[in-house]
């Protein structure tokens, strides 16, 4: 019989599904079908067999380290939190921020499969003691936010939130917060200091949410896709979970795929796959023909892998040796058709817009490097401007107050580090190799294969393309010329004519 | 929810709803109502196959429901069918017009609509 099914194509055949495991599978709006996929049966395990501080050291012992970024050990950062149970109000809060752009990973997993969440958050708030949690979401993502609100109804309804959960005396509730899509909102501090109504802005640590953190009581704060690993570790065990991944990364990590790729979406793969595999195998390769160039991770606290680096397996730590990092698992494929000075003036045009200005390494450092970019861009670079990227991007990287600045350095240091040549090109040749920077190219009429229709003229916005004087032999028009002055490389010209006159230098 | 017991019940009950077990002769269609789904226009993809199932008098043996995303952005709308014993059959790029096939040809007639598999989107 022919093969019907999306698990017979290679887009999904070495895909590992867990984080979303029910996302396409089960309706997100009825808890009866969650139930059914042995929903909250771990919440029901944990409060009836188990005591919090099994449930730490299961956490711990699975090595599940946090989705949303920095891949801190998640049972560790639950054990600072741990401490006096009972005696104090105690917070559980989820980052469903979800800044990065092009990353929609938590997104999907609210929308598929948002009972994993409310359960696992609930697990977390009997592992520490707290009897409360916020959901900070952000305000652009309404089908998430109704999706959670429903499950939210619909778990309090069957008292599987709220109090004496099991009839064990468990009491936990869920609130959601809404964030007006800033960035900083997402970095832990900032996100505590939003849901406290007040502006989103971070502040040093320590001290650490974990003694200090929403309203100023002990915190945890976990990624959307962290928490949806939690349920099944508790009821698989955490010898399952860690047999999956790598010696130091276990599990699986959701990537959002797009760029030059083939088939663009949202996989799921076990820790230390490579990027060959993702991007050739599951991600169909490069679309016409092109050559790969460099795979983007991290988002603007990320950087760019070269291809010498494919078949490198991706965990934490490896990212972070090449000079990228996991971040919270977007993953754009560039071909050669993209500029990596380009690319990484894109992600720093980023970090300066959503800078909160609180620390000066972070609002003046990041916009002159952004100044730096675009001299170079323009072609007025020097190659002692390179030097200045590095010296400063590192002052940037040790003197910022947060994350955000600690590492929006990170696009131009590795493409610094895998693309020097690029730089070069741009600053010495005054050259931009993939044709991308519009300042360093020029679109020309070759005068012999030109034969005069002027249909590149009609299409031109400038109007900048005239006739001259000229000929060719064996045609009856004359050639046409651009003035290169009025020209904005807007490439219609190229597109329109049917002859291949028209060249980009 | 006052014990174990309960939440078991409620399991069992709709076990068999959500994994079709073997001899069941109902049909299960899912619709991927995420965003990039509803962005791609499943929203008239699920009403053709909910009021379709309904007019056809057959709601009592296929179950269609709303889901999230499966993951394959760029083939979207996406609609799933299970049926026990039998490979899970994933249409993608649906429209109304397309449903209504899938409805006549598929959950009544029992034919699988070959041209729109992802695998023939996948071929061509
Ligand atoms: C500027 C900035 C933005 C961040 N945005 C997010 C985000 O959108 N989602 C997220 O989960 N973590 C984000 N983080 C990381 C959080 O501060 C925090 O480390 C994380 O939510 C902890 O959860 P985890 O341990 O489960 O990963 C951001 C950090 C920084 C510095
Ligand atoms: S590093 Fe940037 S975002 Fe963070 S506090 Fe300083 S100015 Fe604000
Ligand atoms: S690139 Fe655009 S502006 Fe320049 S000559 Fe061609 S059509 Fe005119
Ligand atoms: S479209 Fe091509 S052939 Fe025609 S005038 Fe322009 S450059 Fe010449």
């Amino acid at each position: 019989m022919a093969k019907t099914s999306l698990y017979d194509t290679t887009f999904c055949k070495t895909q590992q599904r867990l984080a979303l495991r029910n996302c396409g599978v089960i309706d997100p709006e009825n808890i009866d079908e969650y139930i059914a996929m042995d929903g909250y049966r771990a919440l029901g395990k944990v409060l009836t067999e188990m005591t919090p501080d099994q449930v730490i050291d299961t956490i711990l012992a699975s090595g599940l380290r946090g989705r949303g970024g920095a891949g801190f050990p998640t049972g560790m950062k639950w054990k600072f939190a741990s401490g006096n149970r009972g005696n104090v109000q105690k917070y559980v809060c989820c980052n469903a921020d979800e800044g990065d752009p092009g990353a929609f990973m938590d997104r999907s997993v609210l929308e598929g499969d948002p009972h994993a969440v409310v359960e696992a958050m609930a697990i977390a708030g009997y592992a520490i003691g707290a009897d409360q949690g916020y959901i900070y979401v952000r305000a652009e993502y309404p089908i998430a936010v109704k999706r959670l609100e429903i499950a939210i109804d619909q778990a309090k309804k069957y008292g599987l939130l709220g109090k004496d959960i099991f009839g064990t005396g468990f009491n936990f509730d869920l609130s959601i917060r809404l964030g007006a899509g800033a960035f900083v909102c997402g970095e832990e501090t900032a996100l505590m200091t939003s849901i406290e109504g007040k502006r989103g802005e971070p502040r040093p640590r320590p001290p650490f949410p974990a003694v200090k953190g929403l309203f100023e009581k002990p915190t945890i704060l976990n990624n959307v896709e962290t928490y949806a690993n939690i349920p099944q570790i508790i009821l698989n065990g955490a010898e399952w979970f860690s047999s999956i991944g790598t010696e130091k990364s276990k599990g699986t990590k959701v990537f959002a795929l797009g760029g030059k790729i083939t088939n663009t979406g949202l996989v799921e793969v076990p820790m230390g796959t490579s990027l060959r595999h993702i991007i050739e195998d599951i991600g169909g390769g490069i679309p016409n023909g092109k050559k790969f160039k460099a795979a983007q991770t991290g988002g603007p606290s990320g950087g760019c892998i070269p291809a010498e680096h494919l078949d490198t397996p991706i965990d934490y730590d490896n990212l972070l040796a090449i000079g990228s990092m996991m971040g919270s698992g977007g993953l754009i494929v560039m071909d050669e058709d993209n500029c990596m000075v380009d690319i990484a003036r894109f992600f720093l045009d980023f970090t300066v817009d959503e800078s909160c200005g609180k620390c000066t390494p972070c609002r003046v450092g990041t916009k002159r490097l952004l100044e730096i970019l675009d001299k170079i861009i323009s072609g007025n670079g020097e190659m002692e401007d390179l030097d200045k990227l590095e010296e400063l991007a590192n002052y940037i990287k040790s003197a910022s107050l947060c994350g955000l600045g600690q590492t929006a350095p990170n696009p131009v240091l590795s493409t610094l580090r895998y693309f020097r040549d690029e730089y070069i090109a741009h600053i010495v040749d005054k050259k931009c190799p993939a044709g991308v920077c519009k300042k360093l190219i020029r679109y020309e009429i070759d005068p012999e294969k030109c034969i005069g229709c002027g249909m590149c003229a009609k299409k031109c916005p400038a109007s900048t393309i005239q006739k001259t004087d000229y000929t060719a032999p064996g045609h009856k028009l004359p050639s046409m010329k651009i003035e290169q002055a009025n020209c904005v490389k807007c490439g219609a010209c190229m597109d329109t004519c049917k002859f291949g006159a028209i060249s980009k230098h | 929810m006052k014990s174990l017991a309960e939440l078991a019940e409620i399991r069992e009950k709709n076990r068999s709803k959500v994994i079709l077990p073997d001899g069941s002769k109902n049909l299960r269609v899912v619709v991927g109502m995420a965003t990039c789904g509803i962005a791609a226009g499943a929203t008239p993809v699920l009403n053709t196959l909910v009021e379709g199932v309904k007019a056809e008098g057959i709601a009592d043996k296929v179950a269609v429901l709303q889901t999230g995303c499966v993951g394959v952005c760029q083939y979207e709308p996406v609609v799933e069918v299970y049926e026990a014993g039998k490979d899970r059959v994933t249409y993608v790029r649906m429209t109304a017009e397309k449903a209504e096939r899938v409805l006549k040809e598929h959950l009544v007639g029992g034919k699988v609509v070959e041209e729109y598999l992802i695998t023939t989107a996948q071929k061509a």
